[in-house]
């Protein structure tokens, strides 16, 4: 996310080390900088961030309020934590709620060794899920000629949305509905293999963190995603203006 | 008697892959054989659970009133449980039948898909409860290897630290469908 005016440097500090910061520079892409690890879901360099998973939250003095680090900017003088006992209290908490609130099942997942949101329950250590599950009805779509949307995996971070309408300037996707309602559609709540917007380019999938859209031919092994398109694909563009 | 600690491993909803990862221990078996007594077990032949056990190992969720009744009594009778593998920790695989009512399902397992002797058993398999769900639904859990099946490593590390009184800390060895 870039702030549209001139850069100036800020001096602030992150889990107590001094940095500084560009001012159009979000926490994340610091702390990024830095080597300080802040999960995210729904951040995907190369589009506009939304703030939506709310994995990214930190805290900063001065306020009671967690603010998500993708969505806020370097201050001068701020104070931030990334990483407090709260923090992954609440981390925990959002990572409980995405595995019940579809049908994940890791074992016999597509995407199984190479998902985002399993990796992360790994790596913040979750070793079981604290709430029960919902197990909602939801078919799969199988009807694109060469990918699957399956929302029993779907963790409505909109990372196919964004990176359809902006980057491939399709938007075949949408969001429709709301709460536990809430479902990734394509063009007008139709069957993904009959819109009329998409392009076939496959960008979505790449971009998707979860085994929710994938490819048909592949197998489980090679389900591995490539994303390093699309941060390529900006600065080109950027450069050319 | 012996004074060593004694171990049991319970089979519910599960396939026994967690059961052949614990095998698969191999020759450190014997290592854990000096630590511990395994005192009941589809591997061994006691029939009744004993009063009190130190570690029990659960695989697989629990799905039917069997197992149901088998874990309350279980958790009344172990100091330590522990779910093993993703069935007992997540419901994984027995949990896909969820989303359909429990007759919906034996209908298309012993009406729609049987060739011979079409008819839903009363007698002998034990009745399904409504929903697959995790163990720590049902009774609290105290210690939970995530994984499909966690691998002999992870089990054998686990085993060794809560024999050797620590709780361990799997780290990334394991995760969810591993
Ligand atoms: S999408 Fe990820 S978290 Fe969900 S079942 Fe597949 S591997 Fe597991
Ligand atoms: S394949 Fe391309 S055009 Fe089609 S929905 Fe995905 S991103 Fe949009
Ligand atoms: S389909 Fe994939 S990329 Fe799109 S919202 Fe769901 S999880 Fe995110
Ligand atoms: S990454 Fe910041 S809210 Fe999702």
């Amino acid at each position: 996310m870039k702030r549209p005016f001139k850069t100036r440097i800020k001096t602030l500090k992150i889990d107590g080390i001094d940095v500084g910061a560009r001012e159009d520079e979000t926490l994340l892409e610091l702390a990024q900088e830095n080597d300080i690890f802040i999960p995210t879901l729904c951040h995907l360099e190369g589009v506009h961030d939304i703030g939506g998973c709310r994995l990214c939250l930190v805290e900063v003095k001065g306020t009671n309020k967690l603010l998500p680090a993708c969505m806020t900017y370097a201050e001068e003088g701020m104070e931030v934590t990334t990483n407090s006992e709260r923090l992954q209290m609440y981390r925990r908490q959002v990572l409980d709620l995405l595995f019940s609130e579809r049908n994940h099942v890791c074992s016999v997942c597509v995407s199984n060794g190479h998902c985002e949101l399993q990796w992360l329950a790994g790596k913040l250590g979750i070793s079981h899920v604290g709430v029960p599950y919902l197990y909602p009805q939801l078919s799969v779509d199988a009807s694109h000629r060469f990918y699957i949307y399956d929302p029993n995996r779907c963790i409505l971070c909109t990372r196919c949305v964004r990176v359809c309408d902006e980057i491939e300037g399709a938007h075949t996707w949408d969001v429709m509905g709301r709460g536990t309602d809430c479902l990734i559609i394509s063009d007008l709540n139709q069957p993904w293999g009959t819109s009329d917007t998409c392009t076939r380019c496959g960008k979505c999938v790449q971009v998707c963190p979860t085994g929710a859209l994938f490819h048909k031919t592949k197998a489980v092994a090679e389900m591995e995603k490539r994303r390093d398109f699309l941060p390529y694909l900006r600065t080109m563009r950027e450069g050319r203006k | 008697m012996s004074t060593k600690q004694t171990l049991a491993t319970v089979w519910l909803d599960g396939c026994s892959g967690c059961h052949m990862s614990f095998l698969d221990i191999d020759e450190r078996l014997l290592e854990l054989a000096v630590l511990a007594d395994l005192v009941y077990s589809p591997l061994v032949d006691t029939k009744e659970f004993p009063e009190m056990v130190d570690i029990t190992l659960i695989e697989g969720a629990v799905s039917s009133e069997e197992d149901y009744h088998k874990i309350k009594k279980v958790r009344a009778h172990t100091r330590l449980l522990v779910s093993l593998g993703d069935c007992a920790v997540t419901a994984n695989v027995p949990a896909m039948r969820n989303r359909f009512s429990v007759r919906s399902v034996l209908e298309r397992a012993y009406l729609e898909n049987a060739d011979l002797n079409q008819q839903i058993p009363v007698e002998v398999i034990p009745s399904l409860r409504e929903r697959s769900v995790p163990v720590h639904q049902v009774v609290p859990v105290d210690i939970f290897i995530p994984g499909c099946p966690p691998s002999n490593d992870t089990i054998y590390y686990g085993l060794t630290e809560l024999l050797a009184g620590r709780r361990p800390d799997f780290g990334t060895m394991t995760r969810f469908g591993a």
